[in-house]
């Protein structure tokens, strides 16, 4: 009776998410996941169109394409204002912090928005160049694909941060200290010692946030205003305006792969960067 | 002696801060023009966008559907994660890193994944009780407590990394009952961590939309929601308005939330 006291308990701690999880969640997942080898017909013919529909192949290109170029935006950029974050002084590290958290809390739809509010035509950007006699007629800025980029970037800055801070802050500062004592320049001691050994949260970042690229829906659909169309938006308009669920459902079991075998890889390459997060 | 940044770090930091809180700042002075169509005050501010979003009916019930929904599954999402994550830490069962992992899906899986297994899981549920499935204020419950329960794990199990283990060990030495450990030992150690996870998950459900989309069609509306129907048809001023004060909500937490930390470091 004394031994199953605490199964029993870690029973009811752990049952219910896991339960509910497995309910609502697992089981749908692989309910889709049947579609995509059922529906119309039974098959891998959903898959087959992946590679061979010349529209599917382009969106997915496109994606990719789009990812890449954020991805390396934003590992750039979190990684200068991580740096100021963690080795600034104490009022530096707060600004850093409030710049990186606040944005990170508010909802896509909102920031994406605010990029509306910047750059459409009757716009912050415009408004100022008009009223500066820079331009008589306003500029397209928004729903092209250079604004996609530029709203996805603003997303994921924040989550680059986090494992760029981690492995920064596992960096011993008497390597840094020994190296000036050896006399490198500031600029030596960043690019030949700071940066490796940060490395492995630089592509912890990298994967980070090509994993949360992939399935981007809000922000491209708002800013991309319908002209390019990535995965994510592609799977939304073969779900509910022309019903073809095989094809949705395969894209999603694509999606999945690809994710999980980035992460698997991030697992492997990253380890001692998220370890750290974890002391 | 901690070699401070250099003033090209400080720079170029600095261009990283403004881009980030550009669009933020973007919304302020467009919410307050007097024109019905989005665009820069000119000369003239107005608050007619912030009186509409108490006026209109429609801003009013979504506000209030968000505010249901946000208790209620920041309340759900929070219980569930407290459990878990007291189950992980007490017991460190085998294979927990894999039992984290399939909690922490949602926040992985990609969004409009996500959102298509729940707008399917909804849509069967409603042929047994169309009270809990699509379209209704509990079916987006539903949903949102799988989108936030795993930022609210990581939070509470943030909190629980903090906690001497000594002491639970200690007490449970002088044969204290797990009851006993929970509430007499652990919770009052991890409260402010609860708290704050309770609080960012009311903020992300508040916020939520890359699911509700799909899951939402003319009887649920929520605030997200109904900006979303307002960026896509014609671009109401209102939206900037709203988007002001939820970047305002968002700041007041955070900041609580810094100050709440200063002072209860665990």
């Amino acid at each position: 009776m004394r031994a199953s006291a605490p199964r029993l308990a870690s029973l009811l701690l752990l049952g219910p998410l896991l339960a509910f999880l497995t309910l609502v969640y697992l089981l749908p997942f692989l309910g889709i996941a049947e579609w995509s080898v059922t529906l119309p017909t039974p098959g891998f013919g959903q898959y087959e169109r992946l590679t061979g529909d010349s529209l599917v192949l382009s969106v997915f290109l496109r994606t990719f394409r789009i990812c890449a170029i954020v991805t390396v935006v934003s590992v750039v950029s979190a990684y200068a204002i991580t740096y100021v974050w963690v080795r600034g002084s104490r009022l530096q590290r707060s600004i850093a912090e409030l710049c990186i958290l606040i944005p990170f809390w508010i909802s896509v739809l909102t920031r994406a928005f605010g990029w509306l509010a910047l750059l459409s035509n009757r716009g912050l950007i415009n408004a100022w160049l008009m009223g500066a006699g820079l331009i008589d007629s306003p500029l397209q800025l928004s729903r092209n694909e250079a604004s996609v980029i530029l709203g996805m970037t603003h997303v994921l800055i924040p989550f680059a941060v986090f494992p760029l801070a981690s492995a920064m802050r596992a960096v011993d500062e008497r390597v840094l200290l020994a190296a000036r004592g050896l006399g490198a320049s500031r600029l030596r001691i960043f690019w030949s010692v700071f940066l490796p050994m940060t490395a492995s949260g630089v592509i912890g970042a990298g994967l980070i946030v090509f994993v949360f690229t992939l399935g981007f829906f809000v922000t491209p659909a708002i800013l991309g205003g319908g002209r390019s169309i990535m995965v994510a938006e592609l799977v939304y308009l073969r779900m509910f305006q022309s019903p073809d669920w095989g094809l949705g459902a395969a894209v999603s079991v694509v999606l999945v792969l690809i994710v999980g075998i980035l992460m698997a890889l991030l697992f492997r390459l990253a380890r001692p960067a998220l370890m750290g997060s974890a002391r | 002696m901690i070699q401070r940044p250099g003033p090209i770090a400080l720079i170029l930091a600095a261009f990283v801060a403004a881009f980030l809180l550009l669009p933020l700042l973007a919304v302020v002075p467009i919410s307050f023009t007097p024109a019905r169509f989005l665009t820069m005050p000119k000369g003239e501010l107005s608050l007619i966008h912030y009186r509409d979003l108490i006026d209109n009916p429609d801003w009013r019930r979504s506000m209030l559907l968000s505010l249901r929904i946000g208790i209620v599954s920041s309340v759900v999402a929070t219980s569930l994660a407290l459990a878990f994550g007291l189950g992980i830490w007490m017991f460190q069962p085998r294979f927990a890193a894999l039992l984290v992992g399939i909690v922490l899906l949602p926040m992985i899986v990609p969004p409009v994944v996500s959102a298509m297994v729940l707008y399917f899981f909804l849509t069967s549920l409603s042929q047994i009780n169309d009270l809990v499935g699509y379209d209704t204020w509990l079916g987006v419950t539903l949903a949102h407590v799988v989108m936030i329960v795993p930022f609210a794990l990581v939070l509470i199990l943030v909190a629980l990394a903090q906690v001497d283990r000594r002491i639970d060990l200690a007490a449970r030495g002088l044969g204290a009952t797990i009851s006993q450990r929970v509430f007499g030992i652990i919770l009052p150690n991890i409260r402010f961590g609860v708290l704050t996870a309770a609080l960012m998950a009311f903020v992300l459900s508040w916020e939520e939309i890359g699911v509700t989309l799909f899951v939402t069609s003319v009887n649920a509306i929520t605030l997200p929601r109904m900006m979303w129907m307002g960026v896509h048809d014609n671009i109401d001023p209102a939206i900037a308005a709203i988007s002001v004060v939820l970047i305002v909500i968002t700041t007041l937490a955070l900041t609580g939330r810094m100050l709440l930390q200063r002072q209860h470091p665990a």
